[in-house]
């Protein structure tokens, strides 16, 4: 078993104490944005103090450091999902990643009536790009139902599929009610009707095994910094056979091998294709030291413990009178709830009264109301370093949620 | 009002407005009032202010839409405090409130209720919530001036 209390001790956040509002910080918005041990800000000054130079431009020495650095980055991506190193691409987010997919591909694969299937609890990053692809092919996008939990079932995605479905675009794991979705069912039934999928890793990956072959995606984006890493970096998995007839989205310095006065180019192949521009190093450097961190601690590990923890948060949230909580069943290490009389903004903001950092809003799933039947809710989420001395103290306090004005005049 | 009134009678306050608004309403002859919609990408807020002037007073004021209770409860008090008043009273009014909130000098002869919202600094990242509605007014004001 993971040893939480051990792990925090390679955290600035929880070493150097930090208060918030007078209260001892207690960290519960980990599906936004994850602590960074010391191995990783040590990984950042590290390139600026000793290492700094830009990669593929010169023949000195620490050029090729930089290119190693980038290389081996590369490589331990490709070990955590699985995937060959020339299938992952360095971008600066999940955003990013899924904006490749919509530029690259879908913008010159879809046409007029096709169909991209996604979902209302899909985060903003995995719907506006292809409302936008819808505007600019024609296009259509279609909504797959969710079940009365909320979840997205392959039954009803087999059901909304069509021989229109050209592309499928779900998180894996939903940033709202934390619900794992069927990702292989889904792309298999996909590929018998031609389509291709797309994958949003953003709260899948820095949680659980995700093995882009077993799953048979065809895209998987997600963010370092939900993984402990810097933020600005990202990866855009790409399979190897898709890889090669997308054109590249960004061009310019560092994604060709020469070009000529008549406009002829010859790109770079493979990820780098993808990656104009001076790419984020010190980020690399840092998702590095990430990588190895979570690597070391070991994915099956975190999701054991999250998913023992989060089993705990349910059975203490639901005594708190009054408490509706949204995802009582869902696998991953996210509470969404709300407490009966309080504006979720209003109980959000008592809580940083109390020094606990949480979530509120629509969470970028600006659609989800819909089904949810409420306009905001809270959002509690966890990582491999929450305790449950933290679910406890927020358990505590929102006992005492309805004194929610305390935030302005205790 | 007093800036000792008690944090107990401050609560009640923002209470009142936010489980009663007054102003809370989208006017049936809208189109005689100048409009302005306001939304918060971090707070739910998502609201519309309706402003009725006539010969340089606001005769009526109000706002609809979805709020926080902060937001709720600050544009309702707003509503009642700039109605009669004159634009020029009604900014000089919105400008002591921005200052309040933003823990400068300011003249609370003339802020009443909305006195209640003097501590939201101390939940800084409402600071947004108690202006929305006030940002929305003095949009308006600087746009009928512009107009004319």
């Amino acid at each position: 078993m993971l040893d939480s209390y051990k792990i925090r001790k390679e955290f600035p956040m929880f070493t150097n104490k930090i208060k918030m509002q007078g209260h001892d910080l207690v960290f519960l918005d980990n599906a936004s944005t994850t602590f960074k041990p010391k191995c990783v800000v040590d990984a950042i000054n590290r390139y600026y103090e000793f290492e700094t130079s830009n990669s593929h431009r010169g023949d000195y020495d620490l050029c090729y450091n930089a290119d190693q650095k980038i290389a081996e980055t590369r490589k331990l991506v490709a070990e955590l999902i699985n995937a060959k190193p020339e299938e992952c691409i360095f971008t600066s987010g999940t955003t990013a990643s899924i904006n490749i997919v919509a530029y690259a591909y879908a913008l010159n694969n879809l046409n007029k009536d096709d169909e991209i299937l996604i979902s209302l609890e899909e985060h903003a990053s995995n719907t506006l790009p292809w409302f936008e692809i819808s505007k600019k092919t024609g296009c259509r996008i279609k909504y797959v139902e969710l079940d009365n939990e909320g979840r997205i079932t392959l039954e009803n995605v087999k059901k909304a599929i069509s021989n229109k479905t050209k592309l499928i675009a779900l998180a894996q794991v939903g940033n709202v009610l934390g619900y794992e979705t069927d990702i292989k069912g889904i792309a298999k039934a996909a590929h018998e009707v031609g389509a291709v999928v797309s994958c949003d890793g953003a709260q899948s990956v820095p949680h659980m095994k995700v093995d882009v072959k077993d799953l048979d995606v065809d895209f998987l984006s997600f963010s370092a910094h939900k993984m402990c890493g810097p933020t600005g970096v990202g990866i855009l998995y790409v399979k190897e056979e898709i890889m090669d007839k997308l054109d590249p989205v960004f061009v310019g310095g560092g994604n060709n091998v020469n070009f000529a006065p008549e406009a002829n180019v010859n790109y770079l192949k493979g990820p780098e294709m993808f990656e104009a521009g001076t790419l984020n190093i010190e980020g690399i450097y840092g998702f590095n030291a990430a990588l190895k961190f979570i690597k070391e601690i070991g994915i099956e590990n975190i999701t054991e413990y999250e998913r023992n923890l989060r089993r705990y948060a349910v059975k203490r949230l639901i005594e708190v009178e009054g408490l509706t909580l949204y995802n009582e069943t869902a696998e991953a290490g996210i509470l969404t709830f709300n407490l009966k009389g309080v504006f979720a903004q209003d109980l959000g903001t008592y809580l940083n009264a109390k020094g606990i950092a949480v979530r509120t809003g629509q969470h970028c799933a600006k659609m989800l109301p819909i089904f949810l039947g409420t306009p905001a809710t809270v959002r509690a989420s966890i990582y491999f370093y929450t305790t449950k001395e933290e679910i406890d103290c927020l358990v505590e306090t929102l006992k005492t949620g309805g004194n929610f004005l305390d935030a302005y005049f205790a | 009002m007093p800036i000792s009134l008690s944090p107990q009678m401050m609560r009640q306050i923002i209470m009142d407005h936010y489980e009663n608004p007054q102003y809370k309403k989208t006017p049936a002859n809208k189109e005689a009032f100048e409009t302005l919609h306001m939304a918060s990408a971090n707070c739910i807020d998502d609201i519309n202010v309706y402003a009725l002037v006539k010969d340089n007073i606001i005769k009526e004021c109000y706002w609809d839409g979805v709020a926080c209770t902060i937001s709720t409860s600050s544009t309702d008090i707003m509503c009642g405090l700039v109605i009669g008043k004159s634009l020029e009273d009604a900014k000089y009014i919105i400008d002591q409130y921005n200052h309040m909130i933003h823990e400068e000098e300011f003249d609370e002869s003339v802020l009443d209720e909305s006195i209640v919202f003097v501590n939201t600094a101390k939940q800084a990242a409402r600071i947004k919530c108690a202006t929305i509605g006030w940002d929305a007014l003095e949009d308006i004001i600087c746009n009928h001036h512009h107009e004319k």
